[in-house]
C-alpha cells in the first residue's frame, strides 16, 4: 500500500511541468476564450465591461453555415485523401529493407526543413495561371486557359493534404513498422485472398496509428487559415479565415472568440465521442492514441 | 502409384544460399512425418515451399495427385501452425478459429457448431470469448491448432510448434498433437530441430542438413543405422572410428582395421569390398562397461581400456574411458545397484564391449559433424592433449 502511494506521488512530481504547462498554455487560454465571448466588444478593438449574449446571436449569421460546411468537408476530404494515400505508403516502407527504412522516413520528413510558408508559395508559383502547371496542362488539353487552378476550394484541398500528409503517414508507419507480417500470411493459410488479409488482418492491426494519423490530420485542417489565406480566394474561406478577419480587421475579439470557441467544440465533440465509445467497450480496449504511434 | 504428397527436385535459392537444394521427398497419407536438422538446414524453406508462402526454383509439389506448385496459399487445402502462433490479436479465440470458415461463407448454423466442436477438442470452450493476449502459452498453441484443423486440411503443417513453450508444457503438448493426429487422421508434416520431438511422434523422419536429404526413415532406422555421419552425430550420440575393411567374413560381417584400435568386427550391411576406407559409428549406450573380462566371442569387440571421466546422471552414467588411440564414450544404464559393490572410477583399467551388429558403417562422413554431438566436453581431464580434435574421429592427435 505505502509503496503504491509513494509511486503514486513520484507519477504525479513527474507529471508536474507537463501538466502546468498544458494548464497555463493551453486550458486557461482556452477557457479565457469561452469566456470573452460573452462579453461586449470596445469601439476601440478591445474587450468592454459587463456581459452580453450578443457574439452568439450574430454567429447566426448567415454567410457562416456555408464556412463551416466547407471548412469541415475540406477538412474531412483532406483527411480521407490523406489517410488513403498514407496506408499504402505506411504498408510499403514497412515491407522494405531497414536500410530502404530509413531512406524513405527521411524523404518524407525532409519538406519539414523548408519553411512553411515557402512551400505553401511555391504552390502558388505552382499554380499561377501563367506557371508551369497550368501550361501544361492546357498542351495536353486537360484544361481551358480560362480554368484557374489556384484561389479556390480545390488549390486548397490540394495544399492541405500536401502538408499533412508526411503526418498521416508517420503515425501509421509506426504502427505498420510493429505489425507482425506473419499474420498476414496465417490470414492467407486460411484461405484469404491479398485483399481480403488487407482489411481484415492489416488494417484492424494498425487501428491505432490509422485514429492517431485522423486525429493529426482532422484537427489541424480545420483550423488551418494560411493555407486557405494564400491559395484560396474569396469563396474559399475557412473558419480560420474568418477569425483572423475578425480579429485584425474588424478588431471584435468577442467575436473572434465565439468562433474559436465553437471551433474547439466541434474538435472536441468527436474525440469526446471517441473516448466515451473506447471506455464503454471496458479496459481490453487500451488507450486510444498510443504515446509511440 | 504416385504418393500422396510429393516434393519432386524441389529446390530454393537465396542468391548463392541453397535454403533447399533438390529435395525429392514422399509422405504417405495419414503419416506424422517429420522434417528434422539444425536451424538452417532448408526445413522450415520446405514447409514454407508447401504452403505457398515460398515459390520453389525448381522442382514440383504434388498434393493428392495435383500439382500445386503455382497455386497462391489460399487456394491451397493446407493450414500452418506457425512457430509464433500468429493468432490475430483483435479477434477472439472464437473468431479466431471461425475465421476460415467465415471466408467460405458457410452457414451461420455449421459455423457455430463446427468452431464449438473444435473448442471442445483442445479443451478451450470456456475461453471461447477471450482475447490471444490473455493466454496462456499452451492454449494459444491449442486455439491455433484448432483455427487450422477446423478447416480439414489435407495436410496440416506444423512448423517448430513448442519451440516456445517450456518444457513441462512441450512434453504435455507433445502428447495432445499426438491424441490429436490419432483423432483427425489427417497428414502431419512437422518441422523441428528438436530429435526428442520428431523421434517420438513421427511416422517417419527426414533429417535435413544444408539444403538436402541426408537420411529419410522410420525413427529406429534413423537412429540404429545413420547412414551417414551428420544423421549419427545430429541424433543422439555416437562414437566414430575411421579405418579399412581388413577382410569379410563370412559374408555378413567384416573385419575393419583402424590404426590405433584393436581390430573390430562389424555387419557388414553395406557390402563394402576388402580394403576400402570406412568410418564406423558405434551408439555410446550400446558399449558395455565392466572391470571384469566379459566372455569372448567372435561377434563382439572386446577392447581393454582406462577410465578418463565419470559422469553420473542418475537413471545412468557417462564414462569417457581411453583405449590405446582413441577415447570413447559408453553409456550405462544402472540396471541394478548394490551399495557394498565398488563402481567404477576414474583410472579404472576397464574392459568395453560391444556386438558386431550395434557398429554402423558410414556412406558419407565430415569431421565437422563431430561438433554436433552433445558429449562432454574433451578438454576437461586431459591436460596432455590440448582439446584440439585430431584429424580423425574420436582419435587422440
Amino acid at each position: 500500500m505505502k509503496v503504491n502511494r509513494k509511486r503514486k506521488l513520484h507519477e504525479w512530481f513527474i507529471t508536474l511541468p507537463s501538466f502546468s504547462w498544458l494548464t497555463v498554455l493551453f486550458v486557461i487560454p482556452t477557457l479565457i476564450i469561452f469566456v470573452i465571448t460573452f462579453k461586449p466588444s470596445d469601439p476601440y478593438g478591445g474587450i468592454g465591461d459587463g456581459w452580453t449574449l450578443n457574439t452568439l446571436i450574430s454567429l447566426g449569421n448567415p454567410n457562416y453555415p456555408a464556412i463551416i460546411w466547407r471548412t469541415l468537408w475540406l477538412s474531412v476530404v483532406t483527411t480521407l485523401v490523406s489517410i488513403l494515400l498514407a496506408v499504402p505508403m505506411g504498408y510499403f516502407m514497412a515491407r522494405v529493407s531497414a536500410k530502404w527504412q530509413q531512406l524513405l522516413l527521411l524523404l518524407v520528413v525532409v519538406p519539414f526543413w523548408t519553411s512553411f510558408l515557402v512551400r505553401i508559395f511555391a504552390w502558388k508559383v505552382l499554380l499561377h495561371p501563367e506557371g508551369p502547371l497550368k501550361q501544361l496542362l492546357v498542351l495536353l488539353s486537360l484544361a481551358t486557359p480560362d480554368t484557374s487552378l489556384l484561389y479556390n476550394s480545390g488549390a486548397i484541398l490540394l495544399v492541405l493534404v500536401y502538408t499533412y500528409l508526411p503526418f498521416a503517414i508517420l503515425p501509421i508507419y509506426a504502427a505498420a513498422e510493429k505489425f507482425d507480417f506473419r499474420l498476414i500470411e496465417a490470414a492467407r493459410d486460411l484461405g484469404a485472398h491479398q485483399l481480403r488479409a488487407f482489411f481484415s488482418i492489416f488494417l484492424p492491426g494498425i487501428r491505432r496509428g490509422l485514429l492517431t494519423a485522423i486525429l493529426v490530420v482532422f484537427i489541424p485542417a480545420l483550423g488551418s487559415y494560411v493555407i486557405p489565406d494564400i491559395v484560396g480566394g474569396p469563396h474559399s474561406e475557412m473558419i480560420g479565415n474568418k477569425i483572423a478577419q475578425r480579429t485584425f480587421v474588424d478588431r471584435n475579439l468577442p467575436h473572434a472568440s465565439g468562433l474559436s470557441a465553437f471551433l474547439t467544440l466541434a474538435v472536441l465533440a468527436p474525440l469526446a465521442a471517441v473516448l466515451m465509445l473506447q471506455k464503454k467497450k471496458g479496459p481490453a480496449g487500451g488507450p486510444l492514441i498510443e504515446e509511440d504511434a | 502409384m504416385s504418393e500422396f504428397l510429393e516434393f519432386e527436385d524441389v529446390s530454393k535459392f537465396y542468391g548463392s544460399v541453397r535454403a533447399v537444394d533438390h529435395v525429392s521427398v514422399s509422405v504417405k497419407r495419414g503419416e506424422f512425418f517429420s522434417l528434422l536438422g539444425p536451424s538452417g538446414c532448408g526445413k522450415t524453406t520446405l514447409l514454407r515451399i508447401l504452403a505457398g508462402f515460398e515459390e520453389p526454383d525448381t522442382g514440383r509439389v504434388r498434393l493428392d495427385g495435383r500439382d500445386i506448385t503455382d497455386l497462391p496459399p489460399n487456394q491451397r487445402k493446407v493450414n500452418t501452425i506457425f512457430q509464433s502462433y500468429a493468432l490475430f490479436p483483435h479477434l477472439s479465440v472464437w473468431e479466431n478459429i471461425a475465421f476460415g470458415l467465415r471466408l467460405q461463407k458457410r452457414p451461420r448454423q455449421e459455423i457455430h457448431s463446427e468452431v464449438d466442436r473444435m473448442l471442445h477438442l483442445v479443451q478451450l470452450a470456456d475461453q471461447a470469448h477471450k482475447k490471444p493476449a490473455m493466454l496462456s502459452g499452451g492454449q494459444k498453441q491449442r486455439v491455433a491448432i484448432a483455427r487450422a484443423l477446423i478447416l480439414k486440411p489435407q495436410v496440416l503443417l506444423l512448423d517448430e510448434p513448442l519451440a516456445a513453450l517450456d518444457l513441462k508444457l512441450r512434453q504435455r503438448m507433445l502428447i495432445e498433437l499426438d491424441q490429436i493426429h490419432d483423432e483427425v487422421g489427417i497428414t502431419f508434416l512437422y518441422v523441428t530441430h528438436d530429435q526428442g520431438e520428431a523421434m517420438s511422434l513421427s511416422d517417419r523422419i527426414a533429417v535435413m542438413n544444408g539444403g538436402k536429404v541426408e537420411q529419410i526413415g522410420t525413427p529406429a532406422q534413423i537412429y540404429e543405422a545413420p547412414r551417414s555421419s551428420f544423421v549419427a552425430a545430429f541424433i543422439g550420440d555416437t562414437n566414430f572410428f575411421e579405418g579399412h575393411v581388413a577382410e569379410v567374413v563370412g559374408g555378413d560381417y567384416s573385419r575393419l582395421s583402424i590404426d590405433g584400435f584393436p581390430d573390430v568386427v562389424c555387419f557388414n550391411d553395406k557390402q563394402i569390398n576388402t580394403g576400402n576406407h570406412v568410418y564406423l559409428s558405434v551408439r555410446p549406450e550400446k558399449i558395455r562397461i565392466s572391470r571384469n573380462k566379459p566372455l569372448e566371442d567372435n561377434l563382439h569387440n572386446v577392447v581393454p581400456a582406462r577410465v578418463e571421466d565419470v559422469i553420473y546422471l542418475g537413471s545412468s552414467t557417462k564414462y569417457r574411458v581411453r583405449a590405446q588411440d582413441y577415447r570413447i564414450f559408453v553409456y550405462q544404464q544402472h540396471s541394478r545397484f548394490s551399495l557394498d559393490q565398488r563402481s567404477i572410477t576414474w583410472n579404472d583399467d576397464v574392459w568395453i564391449w560391444w556386438h558386431a551388429d550395434d557398429g554402423f558403417m558410414l556412406e558419407r562422413y565430415s569431421e565437422s559433424d563431430e561438433n554436433l554431438m552433445q558429449l562432454p566436453p574433451e578438454a576437461v581431464a586431459t591436460a596432455e592433449n590440448s582439446g584440439v580434435l585430431g584429424p580423425k574421429p574420436n582419435r587422440i592427435p
